[in-house]
């Protein structure tokens, strides 16, 4: 009895791109009907075809692409970091880094009852604060709604804030949040980073962090990233 | 079902709303001489289409770089009365790139002798100023207008001026427009993987991309221009070679 | 009655004025992400015609009522600098900027994705900073290259050239000369190196089987432009060893 093995040649499928490897729009990255496309790629009836520049991933049947730029499109249980821009009697309008504005309302982002004839609401978030919220929930028209009920959910204050490519967030993350816990040793500061690439940075060497933020999403792309952040780090201001 | 969605789904099963086949324009027809203050006029109608071409002449400067040569303008209004998608103000990216493709088929097969619009060389030449007037918009305006400015040409007759008073001499003419080619565009549109001649306005909201040929009279192809969202194939292409040519003829024909 | 300025051959034997062969382009130039504020940016270049793209977004469209709920809304510029071409050119609106603006944008719009961002809208802005002809072509081009820049999701790149007639010849990639003196010009543009033209412009007088004939070499024209749009992008972006996380 074989055991049976998933191999890149399934049946009459070919996989003809490997895992990380740099694609552009247009590309023909699987033939045959045994491959699906996930976030990024398209099927062109017999072909999986690229939609972006980017990074090839592949997970079982699914590939996909890890975009080098773009903006940012909200997803249900994405943590991020946006600031008030516009408020109505019970609701705010949040800047979110993305070509759509997200919506907080008043339920979601007070626990207690609120008497909006006593209490205005701009006395919990005003226009300018940053918070750090969840997204909520997503239309397909892309309406977006944010919620605080969460336990990472505040308002920011004080430090600095930076934006980076929101598809470069991973990266600055690292593996077990590896490389986003190298910078905060180092440089003695709090770091949040959203996955809309929105980061807050505040402590003793913001500048420093800066600088290791900024690097990692210009060289995101290439290897030997830890070895380089960790010698700029070494060098300080 | 949207129109749209409606009038694909006719023409994947080989039909359209008014019945034609894909080849097929609606009744066309031709009036000249309707405008009595311009120099040469022409009103045409496709189906519901209507449109009127107004000659205007003039005595300009001549272009530096043709110092012996007539001007042309050519210039489309697509009136607010035609249809509720027209807005008063500037002109539209339509109404330019209709203008634009009807001055260049009649252009670039110089169908009008420009040499012979000179008055005295490098000083005063013709104007000739070619003002397409949209009335009524029911689909395939460049066809429409293309035959229309044609046929206002062909209608147009040179005022009397004189050199020494510098005056255009009113209701005295001395002749027609030396005309040499008729070029006639002929618009072809892809709806469903279809190509079809003569789209009515409900037609173009389904269209895909449509390609305008203007063709002479001998048959050659003297501009073209591609529009719309989609693509053409090499295939698709010389099958509307072959229909702005054999439909071209057709037109031209109307024009005597 | 020639127009004041002809040179008194465009073609030699089977040489062009510039020592080309009939059907060999200019050489051609690209780089990619050179505007750092723009979302994506790109220039290309044939020969002595430089074009430059940028693209702002996706980003909210503005009016709002002019939003389309299900799609992105491109909007594109095509402009020439006034420094551009031999005799200044005023700056501003103009009817055939404005035209060719369109044609750009429609073809381009017959690859992006534009239902993947609703409400949204993409600024393409393709300025000529130096015209020596096929200007529409490079600045297609450019902005092709500017989308894939920007992370805007295509089918495919769109890729564009010129062909021509000149003294009953028919040439590939018209410069000035070729193009003010010649007898045809044709710009065209398709979908990756596809049998698919999303952009057909011609102007002058040709036969049909000319026509066809100018059609194929366009077609290897494009293929030309494809294969140098692909490895802009990839080695602009090529990435070192992989080994690290």
């Amino acid at each position: 009895m074989e055991d049976e093995q998933v191999t890149e040649n399934t049946s009459n499928s070919t996989l003809l791109v490997k895992e990380r490897e740099l694609v552009t729009p247009g590309d023909v990255l699987a033939e045959g009907l045994d491959f699906l496309p996930s976030s990024g790629c398209y099927r062109e009836d017999n072909q999986i075809k690229a939609k972006l520049l980017g990074l090839i991933k592949i997970k079982n049947r699914f590939i996909g692409i890890i975009p080098l730029s773009g903006v940012y499109v909200p997803r249900p249980g994405d943590g991020i970091i946006g600031f008030v821009k516009d408020m109505q009697s019970t609701s705010w309008i949040i800047d979110i880094n993305s070509p759509y504005d997200a919506l907080l309302v008043l339920g979601e982002a007070v626990g207690e009852f609120v008497d909006i004839t006593k209490r205005d609401i701009s006395s919990y978030f005003d226009i300018g604060d940053i918070i750090y919220a969840k997204v909520l929930n997503v239309t397909k028209s892309k309406h977006v709604q944010l919620t605080m009920n969460d336990h990472r959910a505040k308002k920011l204050s004080d430090g600095r804030l930076l934006k980076i490519t929101p598809s470069k967030v991973p990266r600055l993350i690292g593996k077990q949040g590896s490389m986003i816990e190298l910078i905060k040793n180092e440089t003695k500061c709090q770091i949040i980073v959203g996955q809309n690439g929105v980061v807050w940075i505040r402590g003793e060497k913001e500048g420093l962090a800066s600088k290791a933020v900024k690097t990692i999403e210009q060289e995101s792309h290439t290897g030997g990233l830890t070895e380089k952040i960790t010698k700029l780090l070494e060098k300080g201001d | 079902m949207t129109n749209e969605t409606y009038i694909k789904k006719l023409i994947e099963d080989g039909s359209r709303i008014d019945k034609r086949s894909f080849d097929e324009f609606r009744e066309v027809t031709i009036e000249k001489g309707v405008i009595k203050t311009a120099e040469g006029s022409a009103r045409v109608k496709i189906g519901n289409t209507h449109v009127i071409a107004g000659i205007k002449m003039s005595v300009g400067t001549p272009f530096p770089d043709t110092p012996d040569e007539g001007i042309l303008i050519v210039n489309t209004e697509l009136s607010p009365i035609a249809s509720p998608k027209f807005e008063t103000g500037p002109p539209s990216e339509d109404s330019i790139e209709i203008a634009r493709v009807i001055d260049r088929g009649i252009r670039e097969c110089k169908a009008i002798d420009l040499g012979k619009m000179c008055i005295v060389p490098g000083e005063k030449v013709w104007v000739i100023n070619v003002d397409i007037h949209v009335l009524d918009h029911d689909g395939n305006l460049i066809d429409a207008g293309g035959l229309a400015a044609v046929a206002a040409l062909l209608d147009a007759k040179i005022p009397k001026y004189d050199v020494e008073t510098e005056k255009v001499i009113k209701d005295e003419t001395i002749g027609s427009i030396p005309i040499v080619d008729t070029p006639i565009p002929v618009t072809i549109t892809k709806i469903a993987d279809q190509l079809l001649l003569d789209t009515s306005v409900e037609e173009e909201e389904a269209m895909d991309a449509r390609i305008t040929i203007a063709s002479t009279k001998n048959g050659s192809l003297c501009a073209m221009q591609k529009s719309g969202k989609g693509y053409l194939t090499t295939v698709e292409l010389e099958k509307a070679v072959d229909w702005s040519i054999k439909k071209g003829e057709e037109l031209r024909a109307l024009l005597t | 009655m020639t127009k004041v300025g002809a040179p008194e051959k465009l073609i030699i034997g089977t040489k062009r004025l510039d020592g080309r062969s009939l059907e060999d382009m200019r050489p051609m130039e690209t780089d990619v992400g050179i505007i750092k504020k723009a979302t994506g940016s790109a220039i290309f270049k044939f020969g002595n015609t430089y074009a430059l793209a940028a693209v702002y977004g996706p980003k909210p469209f503005h009016p709002r009522f002019l939003q389309d709920p299900q799609k992105a809304v491109l909007k594109c510029r095509y402009n020439m600098a006034p420094f551009s071409t031999g005799d200044r050119i005023r700056p501003g609106y103009n009817r055939r900027s404005t035209e060719i603006s369109k044609v750009i944008r429609l073809a381009l719009d017959s690859v992006v994705f534009v239902e993947d961002y609703p409400r949204t809208g993409i600024e393409i802005f393709a300025e000529i900073i130096q015209a020596n002809a096929s200007t529409r072509c490079a600045g297609l081009n450019a902005a092709s290259l500017a989308l894939a820049d920007a992370g805007v999701p295509m089918r495919e790149l769109v890729c564009s050239c010129s062909v021509g007639k000149v003294e009953d010849t028919i040439i590939m990639d018209l410069d000035g000369p070729e193009d003010m003196f010649g007898q045809v010009d044709l710009a065209v543009a398709t979908i990756g190196n596809q049998d698919k033209f999303v952009l057909v412009q011609m102007d002058g007088v040709v036969t049909k089987d000319e026509f066809m004939k100018m059609i194929e070499l366009s077609k290897k024209g494009c293929g030309s432009v494809y294969k140098k749009q692909k490895e802009i992008l990839r080695e602009k972006y090529k990435t070192g060893e992989l080994n690290d996380e």
